[in-house]
């Protein structure tokens, strides 16, 4: 019997009714009474030095509060990188200033060069058209092999160089790596490219900055994944204001994949401007400036080698990777192609030697950050697809040749730092292959050739690191802030419960899953429990959500809140009960004391609690409210399997996606109807990243694929009706739910399924294709096949 | 926006005297036009509407004629040619998304000539005529390349004449991204000959495949394209395919066009 209340229950998503009837309370929504618009004039070359900006004109124009430019933030900070990562020679990486406003220079198509407020965002822009720039030009810089080669313009001409830092990780010692590859029956190379991505939420960012002149308080409202890293970075790093005169507000948020976690300049210069102009300054992107200006995903370019001895054992993994950093560090960005890329390397199996590279590079590009996986994907993808490419190099069937290789005794320390406390691959795979009724395909292959059709059976696994931690590591690997999360439960006179966390629900529907948590912990209705998040004016300083972090470590949090609740409430209970609060129980909202018929209902606990009148005063004190920091032990390893089947179009290249099947391991699930949704979400986002999404930059720098018209969205008839399963079930050890977090995994494990897919059907056609770089577009697989 | 003056008039005459303004612009479904005001990329000091014009939206066919009104929208035509002109119905059905058939007109789509859009394959496969307040201009001679007609300053479409074929199809390839045609071609058979329009491809913006068409005349089959290509050297060459894809494209879209037709 499926549950219908608590743990394990799909109660449908609360915040639905209001998301889809049109009450929701996104920060454009919100206007604050007497606000000023900013049309911000960004860049439309990448490289320039800017000789001067005349605003005299544009000041003169109806409706003009106040213009800024770069020479007004020449006092305040930059924004800051928020992990610093060493490189091979023990040297810090390269950090260059990054303005809220370009001063001096102009280093990418969007970057802001001068702001504009007015009382109507219209005179905003007709004034922002008056501005007079003049430019002076300088070769952009795109390319990134070229970026690194000697004698190339520099982004940053206060750098050495393009490089940001060059990085090893795994085993350092270049000799004995080399020796295992002399050494081996065989060696696969793979040269690939993780395409560069936009995230393009539903919603775009926006920032409003209001200020109150008789509290000395500022408020920014803003479209944030984590409203309390927003100020703490805005406040200590950019602004030099004290944090308890911020408040940081991200209401209902429509998506963010990662690109919405970042300090962006808009924020911080909305909180300076509503204090410069005495008046409320509002922004909200178009979608034409969210492709120039929200942080851009992926941009790798890899050459990954695996080594195998004479019976197809793993024997050493080598990758040289160039990440692509855009023109600035954005707040995450260092650490994605290196600490949440190289230890992933080891995926699934057991390779004994692996070796990481990857040199960072900075190009007159919008930054790259993290977008939905962050490294992992870029990781799974080079591995997945090498070991696809040596099956087919050795005649090997692809499935047999990673089981071989699996992982399959837990704990395991992998060479690249990790511990997978749990997993079972080989369970995942059989669920795998039932699920995608593998028995099924060939006759589903002559059915596609008799219409003409190639069809193609492409399987890959993954491992991704959820809930980064525990703090003290992650600080010793460079990370600049700790990991925990946090949340306060509040338990009302009357019984019901506000739990404040410091995660935040952009669409993953934490309104409904962790209440679940909480009203089976006590045994009471999920209706009397609610969350409270988004405002760091009403809950306990978290780090937000990213990374698949939320149940895993804000959950965890809101247990140990939980739990602090139910020992006191026993307290309480014993008293009323004249017991001892050790022989208290608590079942389905009822508190007993073992072996008698006495009891006490939760309602009748909780109000004792703030009406003490027969209460231990001298021991207890009244009210029921409690919070928890929770650091975990470890990451937590999601893992899994996925199998795409596709038909191409010999004569045009079209791929189709027929099937795709999902067996995923996310140890305890709460709630399975999100994390269906979620799985769904993360497959549509891989499946876009493999066949169509393409942020292609021309040798000027000018982004090609700037709006919706050339950067290519799944839509819904790019995608089949999934296969999804996680009933393979491994707990995680170190977290009280046990629970491993399930955001990423379909980003994640999705594009290399797909491209295998598609090379296994132009194989079966004759053709004799190794690799096509993503997206598989018509017009690339169409090339390849003629090629 | 920048702004502008809104006008909706009643009849073509008004509508004519009111785009005689200097910077007076037609408005149809806005569907092309409001996406390039919103990023400042037109300035026109009046807008006059053509949505209120009866006379613009009417649809009747004789005589092997299909007349389609310059404001009908895609939607209407879907709806209403489906019957007498499938072919054409089904081109209109397969433009943009509903809101964009449910705005977007025929007249619009003919006077912007986009080189990827659908409406120029159609009028010029079919051999229509664009009947304009002040004159008729056959396909042949209103496709002038990318964004260019023989539409004059001020000049209204307030009907195109389709006369109906024998049999045809519209085969369109989707650009991934803005599903406009990467290729398209309308292939249509008529008593007097094949006529076969590609759009999305060439440089030059829609054009007739006359080789095809002589090809076609012979035997109306796939198989007699056989052999035939167009010069890669007019593509377009773009993020979404090379100058060789898309001829590669335009024969095997063809193919499929005269297959499909029957
Ligand atoms: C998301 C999206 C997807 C689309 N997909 C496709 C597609 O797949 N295939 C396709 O073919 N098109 C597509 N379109 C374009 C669509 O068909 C437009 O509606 C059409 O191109 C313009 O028609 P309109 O009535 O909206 O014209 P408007 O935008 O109002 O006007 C366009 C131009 O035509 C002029 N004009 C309008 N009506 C007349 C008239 N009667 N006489 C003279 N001049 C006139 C205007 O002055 C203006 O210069 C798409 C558009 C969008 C927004």
């Amino acid at each position: 019997m499926p549950k219908d209340n608590g743990i394990g229950a799909s109660p449908k998503r609360r915040e639905d009714v209001r998301f889809l009837t049109g009450a929701g309370n996104y920060t454009d929504d919100i206007n604050v009474h007497g606000q000023a618009h900013v049309h911000f004039l960004r860049a439309d070359v990448a490289h320039a030095t800017i000789n001067s900006i005349d605003t005299s004109a544009a000041e003169a124009m109806p409706g003009v509060v106040k213009i800024f430019t770069g020479a007004d933030f020449a006092e305040v900070g930059g924004i800051p990188c928020g992990w610093g990562v060493t490189d091979r020679h023990g040297n810090p990486q390269q950090e260059p200033r990054h303005p809220i406003i370009a001063h001096d220079t102009i280093r990418h198509v969007g970057e802001i060069v001068a702001a504009v407020v007015a009382d109507t965002l219209e005179q905003a822009r007709d004034a922002a058209e008056a501005i007079e720039l003049d430019l002076g030009d300088k070769p952009a810089v795109v390319n990134m092999g070229a970026a690194l080669a000697d004698g190339s313009p520099k982004v940053h001409e206060d750098l050495t160089s393009n490089l940001c830092y060059d990085w090893v990780f795994g085993n350092p010692d270049d000799d004995a790596v080399q020796a295992a590859f002399d050494s081996a029956a065989h060696v696969t190379t793979l040269e690939l490219v993780n395409n560069r991505l936009v995230a393009n939420p539903m919603e775009p960012r926006v920032a409003i900055g209001d200020y109150s002149r008789a509290t000395d308080e500022h408020t920014l409202y803003t479209t944030s994944q984590n409203p309390h890293v927003i100020r703490l970075l805005m406040c200590a790093f950019v602004l030099g204001l004290p944090e308890h005169k911020v408040r940081v507000i991200a209401p209902d948020v429509g998506g963010g994949f990662g690109s919405k976690i970042f300090h962006y300049a808009e924020e911080a210069f909305c909180t300076f401007a509503a204090k410069a102009c005495g008046r409320a300054v509002k922004w909200t992107s178009t979608r034409a400036e969210a492709f120039i200006s929200d942080a851009h995903g992926r941009d790798h370019v890899t050459k990954i080698e695996l080594a195998l001895d004479a019976d197809n054992n793993f024997t050493a993994l080598r990758t040289n990777t160039m990440a692509n950093m855009g023109a600035y560090l954005s707040t995450f960005s260092t650490s994605v192609p290196s600490y949440l890329h190289g230890t992933l390397m080891a995926g699934n199996y057991k390779t004994p030697i692996v070796q990481v590279n990857v040199k960072t590079v900075f190009t007159n590009t919008v930054p790259v950050d993290a977008y939905r996986g962050a490294g992992r994907p870029e990781a799974t993808y080079q591995l997945e697809r090498v070991i696809d490419k040596a099956a087919r190099e050795l005649g090997a069937d692809p499935v047999a040749l990673r089981r071989q290789n699996f992982i399959t005794e837990f704990p395991y320390e992998t060479p690249v730092a990790l511990t997978y406390d749990t997993g079972d691959y080989v369970a995942t795979m059989d669920k795998l292959e039932q699920v995608a009724d593998v028995a099924g395909f060939a006759a589903r292959r002559a059915e596609s050739e008799k219409n003409g059709k190639l069809r193609g059976f492409g399987v890959n696994c993954y491992i991704e690191a959820c809930g980064i931690a525990p703090s003290n590591i992650v600080g010793m690997l460079g990370a600049r802030a700790g990991l925990y999360d946090a949340a306060t439960v509040r338990v009302n006179a009357t019984g019901s419960i506000s739990v404040m966390v410091g995660a935040h629900s952009h669409g993953q529907g934490h309104e409904t899953s962790f209440p679940q948590v909480v009203a089976d912990m006590i045994g009471i209705d999920e209706s009397m429990v609610d969350i409270v998040h988004g405002d760091t004016g009403r809950v306990p300083f978290g780090m937000g959500t990213y990374g698949s972090r939320s149940i895993a470590v804000c959950g965890s949090a809101m247990v140990r809140a939980t739990e602090k609740i139910i020992a006191k409430a026993k307290k309480i209970a014993a008293h009323l009960m004249e017991a001892s609060d050790a022989d208290i129980e608590l079942k389905d909202g009822q508190f007993t004391v073992a072996g008698t018929d006495k009891s006490v209902a939760w309602g009748d606990v909780c109000l004792t609690a703030y009406v003490p009148h027969n209460y231990p005063l001298e021991e207890l004190e009244p009210g029921l409210e409690e919070t928890a920091f929770y650091d975990p032990a470890n990451f937590t390893y999601p893992a899994g399997a996925y199998a795409c089947e596709v038909e191409v179009d010999p004569d045009t290249g079209k791929v189709s996606i027929e099937r795709f099947a999902a067996a995923d391991d996310f140890g305890n699930i709460i709630n399975p109807m999100i994390v269906d949704g979620q799985v769904h979400g993360g497959l549509g986002q891989g499946i876009g990243q493999a066949l169509l999404e393409n942020a292609a930059y021309d040798e000027d720098g000018q982004l090609l694929s700037a709006s919706f018209m050339d950067y290519a969205m799944p839509r819904a008839d790019d995608v089949p009706f999934y296969q999804v399963d996680h009933s393979c079930q491994t707990p995680c050890t170190h977290n009280p739910l046990g629970v491993k977090g399930c955001g990423e995994a379909g980003a994640i494990g999705s594009p290399p399924a797909v491209v295998n897919a598609v090379i296994d059907a132009l194989q079966s056609g004759g053709k004799n294709v190794a690799h096509i770089d993503m997206p598989l577009s018509p017009a690339r697989v169409w090339a390849a096949m003629n090629g | 926006m920048y702004e502008f003056e809104f006008e909706k008039p009643s009849t073509v005459t008004e509508a004519v005297a009111a785009l005689a303004d200097e910077d007076a612009q037609a408005l149809g479904g806005g569907q092309t036009l409001i996406p390039t005001l919103k990023q400042r990329l037109a300035m026109p000091s009046k807008l006059v509407s053509l949505s209120g014009i009866a006379q613009l939206k009417e649809l009747s066919g004789n005589g092997g004629m299909l007349t389609i009104g310059g404001a009908v929208t895609h939607a209407e035509v879907a709806a209403a040619a489906a019957v007498s002109y499938p072919a054409l119905a089904d081109l209109a059905s397969h433009i943009g998304d509903p809101a964009v058939r449910n705005r977007g007109t025929i007249g619009g789509s003919l006077a912007n000539n986009d080189p990827a859009a659908c409406y120029p394959a159609a009028a010029l496969g079919s051999g229509a005529t664009i009947v304009t307040n002040a004159r008729e201009i056959t396909a042949d001679d209103y496709f002038r390349g990318l964004f260019e007609t023989a539409l004059e300053e001020g000049e209204i479409i307030t009907a195109v004449r389709f006369p109906v074929p024998e049999k045809a199809n519209y085969q369109k390839f989707l650009q991934p991204a803005s599903r406009f045609a990467l290729v398209g071609v309308f292939a249509a058979k008529y008593a007097a000959g094949v006529r076969v329009a590609v759009t999305g491809a060439s440089e030059e913006g829609v054009f007739r495949w006359h080789e095809a068409e002589a090809a076609l005349d012979a035997s109306f089959a796939p198989d007699a394209l056989d052999g035939l290509s167009v010069d890669a050297g007019g593509m377009i060459g773009d993020l979404h395919g090379s100058k060789e894809y898309r001829a590669h494209l335009v024969g095997v879209m063809t193919k499929r066009a005269v297959a499909a037709a029957g």
